[in-house]
């Protein structure tokens, strides 16, 4: 199949971006991402600079594959990253628009590459249980019902890409955040905690330039990981909880 | 090269007490002024990285990644192993030292093993408090399942992504030794040599890989927690960016590399498609728990769609060759079962390079939502790849190159020879010998780094730590001239090669194939003479027209890989060289030339109970060969049979 591609191009942080139009040729069975390796390697044998991405896993997994296709951040299909899209799901002759995830809070580094280190920081700030190494108690001591805990899983299973970010209109982290502070929560090992924990996150998330959230749900629809906007909502009412109770 | 693996004395049973009263403590407000470089933030690093500054250690952490969160440990899937013995089954940490001694062929150390059996139980209860969500069953209490090759249940899951949550746990810790100043983590940052002083490992060199700075970091210790090289074959499961670079530099520098050729090809992942195929994709072990493995037993079935194959047309090979361990037989075995019925013809897609994994047996016991509940997000996995939906047509899978047993050696307390250089995680060679079961190398990631290295480290510093040294000893200078210079030549090539350019990754793909086919699944000495023919001149063309574009002073992803491609061009040579050394056939190494009738690999004790411990003697010059013996007190040496 013959693909149109109109991808952009920015060589740093500073300098102004563009979009650079190309063609390939691909195999319905080729994963989004061996698309894009088959047009570097075409720009490399030309002795040109190939376009800078990032990934890793490629399963879906690292979180690292960042990019907005057609409009849509990881592209077309529901609970899917980049990574994982196939070019099946793409006809002969379409065209694909590529862009960076685009957020004041992170930067474009090169091409589709961006500065998330916002995310590490916001979980410095408390997106943890204060237990040492050599502290814990029989894993079995305390029993979490099965419900519980596959509640807590599903915030759990979060990847950090950062495509809620760049679906929301106001590059709001809140789906980020919120999925965090419910895992830990949620479990008796992350209750202590939870007070302290949700302040100094959703203050590191503000402090990080990341916008308000207006209700959308654009956020969790592009989510690869469909984690719920439920998690909002009980970041919400951790907060108020923590701001109404003392220490 | 001096070995002193430095076992302690004793019964099994007490040599890790007997080690941990005897190694000596540094003074807990003196850790302070102790700085430690650790390169990697997977479960080995990250968990190193925590506690040792839990301890009161100055910690520097490096990781390519943009975040620590996204090691390759993120990916796996299936699960970790403990002797909780929760279930109540018949497990102990006797038995998973056992297990994991005769799965890995009897080529790994038993103290070692068995110290690994012991703190597997710690584990758990680590990263259950840090808020891990293990699968559990209604009452509240974990649950475990049993796992490729062994017979009790002792392998705690979290879906399919026991990985993500464990290292999301280990990086928790790590963020909170972060907020406490006590790791400063650099995310974007290689490591590109390692700096030896006096004999002692005392620095690396880095390269930002956002704005290109190459510069010097001196430290009292510096522990490698890299990674495997799985990435040499090109096409293999790992992430993308694995590589070997960082323990290929420290054994360039020194320290010994241990049984490279050991390489662990995992039975069930998704076949390749096509030439552009970029990775393979692992289908967790743990679906052969439900999944039948079969071909057609006639060839004039392969064309036949297999809800067409009726029950007694279907080879159930595993099952038939090994009746009591079935579809469960360790991964060794597995695959080499796969490539023989696919080299015999009975391969089930266009390549001719598949078997069938198949769960209808599985639903009609068991119902879609149990197997939906088991396997859900792998089936999703699978059908988004492949297209096919796997409730009602058997998966496709095929194996692939998965997991690197070999490493740079250590000692009893994770040192390798290089004093000070310590290694953790998959980059040692010390716990799986020849081939590793499933489940254990998460185990053994977080072993090293929450309850070995925190003991271990102490004795380092407390009796062979030779005092302070800067970066501006000269030693740090040459290292970084010579990492400069490479680079340099690596950005020349392209704008020498002209129209006979090509890409680097035109050179990796061809490298994967000479390894897949000389030094994959079955290697005899030909094959291997002529892997060792091709490399070099693969290397030398390398050298000649790899084109990477851009600058030394940005981002530059093709100088990156260029960097990785050039060391696995040199690598690739030593896992040959041992492979062809290694004149027998155990676990995952598979000499033909030493096998049964019935095509099982056959082990050659009396000449290869060690360890091979290669020392660099030069580019394209043979490695010079150490031996560790290996001397099995408790275990007792048999042909594995999982008939
Ligand atoms: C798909 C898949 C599924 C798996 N499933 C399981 C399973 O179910 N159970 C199990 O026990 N095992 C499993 N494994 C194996 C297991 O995941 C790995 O062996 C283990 O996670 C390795 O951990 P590590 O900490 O040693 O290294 P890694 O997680 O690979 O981390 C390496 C770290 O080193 C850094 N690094 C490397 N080189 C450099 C350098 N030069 N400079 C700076 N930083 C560097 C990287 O950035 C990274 O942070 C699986 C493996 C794969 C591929
Ligand atoms: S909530 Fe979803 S979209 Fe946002 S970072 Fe996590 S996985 Fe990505
Ligand atoms: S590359 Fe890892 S999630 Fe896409």
């Amino acid at each position: 199949m013959d693909i149109k591609l109109k991808i952009w191009r920015q060589s740093g942080p500073k300098q102004a971006g563009f979009y650079e139009d190309h063609r390939v040729v691909a195999d319905p069975h080729m994963s989004f991402l061996e698309m894009l390796d088959v047009l570097n390697e075409q720009l490399l044998e030309a002795g040109k600079d190939a376009v800078a991405f990032d990934h890793d896993c490629r399963e879906g997994i690292c979180g690292a594959c960042s990019m907005v296709i057609n409009g849509n951040p990881h592209g077309p299909r529901a609970g899917t990253t980049a990574c994982q899209l196939h070019m099946r799901e793409y006809h002969d002759g379409d065209e694909i628009v590529i862009e960076p995830w685009r957020a004041a809070a992170f930067p474009i580094i090169k091409d589709l590459v961006v500065d998330r280190s916002a995310f590490d920081r916001i979980q410095h700030a408390g997106g943890y249980v204060s237990v040492g190494t050599g502290s814990a108690p029989d894993a079995n001591t305390i029993p979490i019902g099965k419900r519980e805990s596959d509640e807590a899983f599903d915030y759990a299973a979060c990847i950090g890409c950062g495509a809620c970010v760049a679906a929301c209109p106001n590059a709001s982290a809140m789906l980020f955040v919120s999925s965090k502070v419910a895992h830990l929560s949620l479990l008796p090992q992350g209750k202590v905690e939870r007070k302290v924990r949700v302040r100094k996150m959703v203050a590191a998330m503000d402090a990080e330039g990341f916008g308000g959230c207006t209700n959308h749900g654009e956020c969790s629809a592009a989510c690869p990981k469909s984690i719920s906007v439920d998690a909002i909502a009980l970041l919400n009412r951790e907060y108020m909880f923590a701001g109404l109770a003392r220490d | 090269m001096k070995l002193d693996a430095k076992i302690p004395s004793g019964p099994v049973q007490d040599k890790w007490d007997k080690a941990r009263f005897e190694l000596k403590l540094v003074n807990p407000a003196n850790k302070r002024h102790h700085k430690v470089i650790i390169v990697g933030s997977g479960l080995a690093g990250a968990s190193a990285a925590a506690t040792l500054a839990e301890l009161g250690y100055d910690v520097e952490c490096f990781c390519f990644q943009d975040s620590p969160r996204r090691a390759h440990s993120i990916a796996a899937q299936g699960g970790i192993n403990a002797a909780k013995n929760y279930q109540n089954d018949g497990d102990s940490v006797y038995r998973l030292f056992y297990d994991t001694v005769k799965g890995g062929d009897y080529r790994s150390r038993e103290a070692n093993v068995y110290r690994l059996a012991q703190v597997s139980v710690n584990i758990i209860d680590q990263c259950v408090a840090q808020g891990v969500p293990f699968a559990r069953e209604y009452g509240g209490v974990l649950a475990n399942r049993s796992f490729g090759g062994a017979q009790v249940s002792r392998t705690f899951y979290a879906r399919g992504q026991t990985g993500q949550q464990l290292l999301l746990g280990a990086y928790s810790a790590l963020n909170r030794q972060i907020a406490h100043g006590k790791v400063k983590m650099h995310p974007r940052t290689e490591m590109l040599d390692l700096v030896v002083v006096d004999g002692h490992a005392r620095g690396i060199i880095t390269r930002d890989l956002i704005t290109g700075e190459i510069r010097p970091w001196a430290a009292d210790a510096v522990l490698l927690a890299t990674g495997g090289y799985g990435n040499v074959f090109y096409l293999s499961t790992n992430a993308k960016n694995c590589n070997v670079t960082a323990t290929y530099r420290a054994y360039k520098r020194g320290a010994g590399f241990a049984n490279p050729c050991f390489t662990q090809i995992h039975p069930t992942c998704i076949p390749v498609s096509g030439d552009y195929q970029s990775k393979l994709t692992l289908m967790s072990e743990s679906l052969r728990n439900d999944g039948r493995v079969w071909v057609p037993r006639n060839k004039a079935d392969l064309n036949k769609a297999p809800k067409d194959i009726p029950p007694e047309d279907r080879y159930y090979y595993l099952e038939e060759r090994y009746p009591s361990f079935g579809n469960l037989v360790p991964r060794d075995v597995a695959s080499r079962a796969a490539k023989k019925v696919c080299d015999d013809g009975f391969g089930v897609s266009k390549t001719g390079e598949a078997v069938y994994l198949d769960f209808a047996t599985a639903i009609e016991r068991d119902g879609k939502p149990a197997i939906e509940d088991r396997y859900g997000n792998l089936f999703e996995m699978y059908e988004r790849i492949s297209g096919e939906n796997p409730y009602k047509t058997p998966m496709r899978i095929y194996p692939a190159v998965h997991y690197t047993m070999g490493g740079l050696w250590v000692d009893y307390n994770l040192m390798s020879n290089v004093p000070g250089l310590h290694v953790l995680g998959e980059a040692n060679f010390s716990d799986h010998g020849a081939n590793r079961l499933g489940a254990s190398a998460l185990m053994q990631g977080l072993a090293d780094g929450y309850f070995v290295i925190p003991y271990t480290l102490g004795n380092y510093i407390a009796t062979e730590y030779t005092g302070e040294v800067s970066t501006k000893h000269p030693a740090f200078a040459r290292a970084e001239a010579e990492v400069r210079e490479r680079q340099r030549k690596l950005l020349e090539i392209g704008s020498k090669s002209g129209s006979s350019r090509k890409s680097v990754d035109y050179f990796h793909r061809k490298l994967g194939k000479i390894m897949w086919e000389y030094c994959g699944m079955a290697r005899n000495a030909a094959g291997l003479q002529k892997a060792l023919t091709q490399i070099p001149e693969l290397r030398e063309q390398f050298w000649k027209q790899a084109y990477v574009p851009g600058g030394a002073d940005e981002l530059n992803p093709w100088l990156e890989k260029a960097g990785r491609v050039a060391d696995f061009l040199e690598f690739s040579e030593l896992m040959c060289h041992d492979a062809l050394y290694r004149d027998e056939s155990c676990g995952g190494h598979f000499r033909e030339e030493h096998q049964t009738e019935e095509g099982e690999a056959v082990r050659r004790d009396d000449e290869f109970a060690h360890g091979a411990i290669w020392e660099y003697a030069g580019v394209g010059t043979p490695p010079t060969l150490h031996k560790e013996p290996l001397e099995f007190e408790n275990v007792k040496l048999t042909t594995r049979s999982y008939k």
